[in-house]
């Protein structure tokens, strides 16, 4: 009742001024209206109390982002710890197929390049496998798994990736023995890459060494010249790479100069050699490395 | 009384109901999303009209316009009409029952959205009449919930008249 007779006594006192101050803020409301709407004025007072506002909208926003901003931790945590148990698995299954994988890939890889040396040389090859190496360490010879029955014959030529291992020289039914190039008894008709000055290349007994014995001091070869097959000798396709010239001494009171190559193979670490076929003429036997 | 402590809950209500006003709602529920603010500003205007009254209403109306982006002075205009109705006739008002009151804020709420139809219209901006008429009938059926908190916080703190 106190409260009700304070308004009332204040009542007649106030209502001018509220119906005033309703019909100031209503013009100064319409003002804006127009001046927003037809104007676009207001855009740099809308901005500033937008400034103003932006606490309410950061007190709006933060449940909602952190909901969200909960959500995606959640979820991300969810996904890596799916990742990591599908990746564990993985990798378990990865690493017993490596175990295999890892024979197999360097088995692979050494095919691999002594394919590409098929491909480029165009003849018909037979990949071979050593089975045993001469004990005997003046005669470079070795007996690979490839006999008359395969197609081998005396005096076929012996590759390896990397180039001329040596030639049959006693081709046996079910299996080959051959001679190496660094056989001191081997000799092999080869040609500089360079300029196709023909030469012999002479097994010397050792595995990385061949000596070219029958060129003059004038002859024009010099280090790293490249040695290939020249096809001379009818045993050795052309082309072949033999090795590369590591030394040229000239003698002037001698007829011939001493020279000296490496062979391009690895005479001593070959495991595989490919048997060469030259020409187009297909070996006898299917073409069948296994 | 302090002013301080009595205006600070007050303040607090005005806040939340603009925080209600812009809160992010699903797609359905825009429409009928209560004038938070209109109900906030009835009810302390009726029961304060010293302290809160059209300059209030005013204010909050305009920064309601900027956060909604609405053109400026068109909630400051509804909200103050609505306000200085309120505050002329609270005297009237705070002896009605609930269910007089309630039919006065459905009046009030009708009111508030034609003003901002009306100004919609002559700007030249179309909106389905749901979205006038949603806010009414949920702001009047959140009435009486909004009244019992408001009085609840009312009598609680300490207050001058």
């Amino acid at each position: 009742m106190v409260a009700a007779r304070t308004d009332n006594a204040h009542r007649s006192a106030r209502t001018p001024a509220l119906g005033l101050r309703f019909l100031l803020l209503a013009a100064m409301s319409i003002l804006l209206l127009i001046a927003d709407h037809r104007e676009n004025h207001l855009d740099t007072v809308r901005k500033a109390l937008g400034a103003a506002v932006y606490p309410l909208r950061i007190v709006v926003d933060s449940p909602v982002s952190l909901w969200r901003w909960l959500q995606e931790t959640t979820a991300a945590r969810n996904e890596l710890l799916l990742e990591n148990s599908r990746l564990n698995a993985e990798r378990l299954l990865t690493q017993a197929r490596l175990q295999r994988f890892a024979a197999l890939e360097s088995e692979n890889a050494r095919l691999r390049a002594m394919l590409e040396a098929t491909s480029r040389v165009r003849d018909q090859v037979q990949v071979s496998e050593i089975m045993s190496v001469s004990s005997n360490p003046f005669r470079h010879t070795l007996v690979i798994d490839k006999g008359t029955e395969d197609g081998v014959y005396d005096g076929q030529a012996m590759i390896d990736a990397n180039g001329v291992v040596g030639q049959v020289i006693e081709a046996g039914l079910l299996s080959a023995q051959g001679v190496l190039i660094s056989d001191p008894d081997h000799a092999l008709p080869v040609e500089i890459n360079r300029n196709g000055l023909r030469t012999i290349a002479v097994g010397t007994g050792e595995f990385d060494r061949l000596d070219l014995p029958f060129l003059p001091n004038n002859a024009d070869i010099r280090k790293d010249d490249l040695l290939v097959t020249s096809g001379l000798g009818g045993s050795f396709p052309p082309g072949y790479p033999v090795g590369v010239v590591t030394d040229v001494t000239r003698i002037p009171q001698g007829p011939f100069a001493q020279i000296s190559a490496r062979p391009a193979a690895a005479l001593n670490q070959v495991r595989e050699i490919m048997l060469i076929w030259p020409g187009e003429e297909p070996p006898p036997a299917e073409i069948d490395s296994e | 009384m302090s002013k301080g402590t009595q205006r600070l809950p007050v303040a607090v209500c005005i806040i939340l109901a603009l925080v209600l006003a812009i809160v992010p709602l699903p797609g359905w529920a825009g429409p009928y999303r209560p004038d938070w603010a209109a109900l906030t500003l009835i009810y302390w205007s009726m029961v304060l009209p010293r302290s809160y009254g059209v300059g209030t209403a005013w204010l909050v109306g305009v920064v309601l316009d900027v956060a909604q982006g609405t053109l400026l002075g068109q909630h400051a205009l509804a909200l103050s009409l609505i306000a200085y109705m309120t505050v002329k006739f609270h005297l009237q008002l705070r002896v009605f029952p609930w269910s007089q009151m309630t039919a006065v804020v459905l009046a009030l709420l009708a009111l508030y959205q034609f003003i901002l139809f009306w100004i919609n219209g002559v700007a030249g901006i179309y909106a389905p009449a749901v979205t006038y008429w949603g806010p009414v009938v949920t702001g009047t059926l959140l009435w009486p919930l909004v009244s019992l908190v408001f009085s609840g916080i009312r009598y609680r703190v300490p207050h001058g008249r």
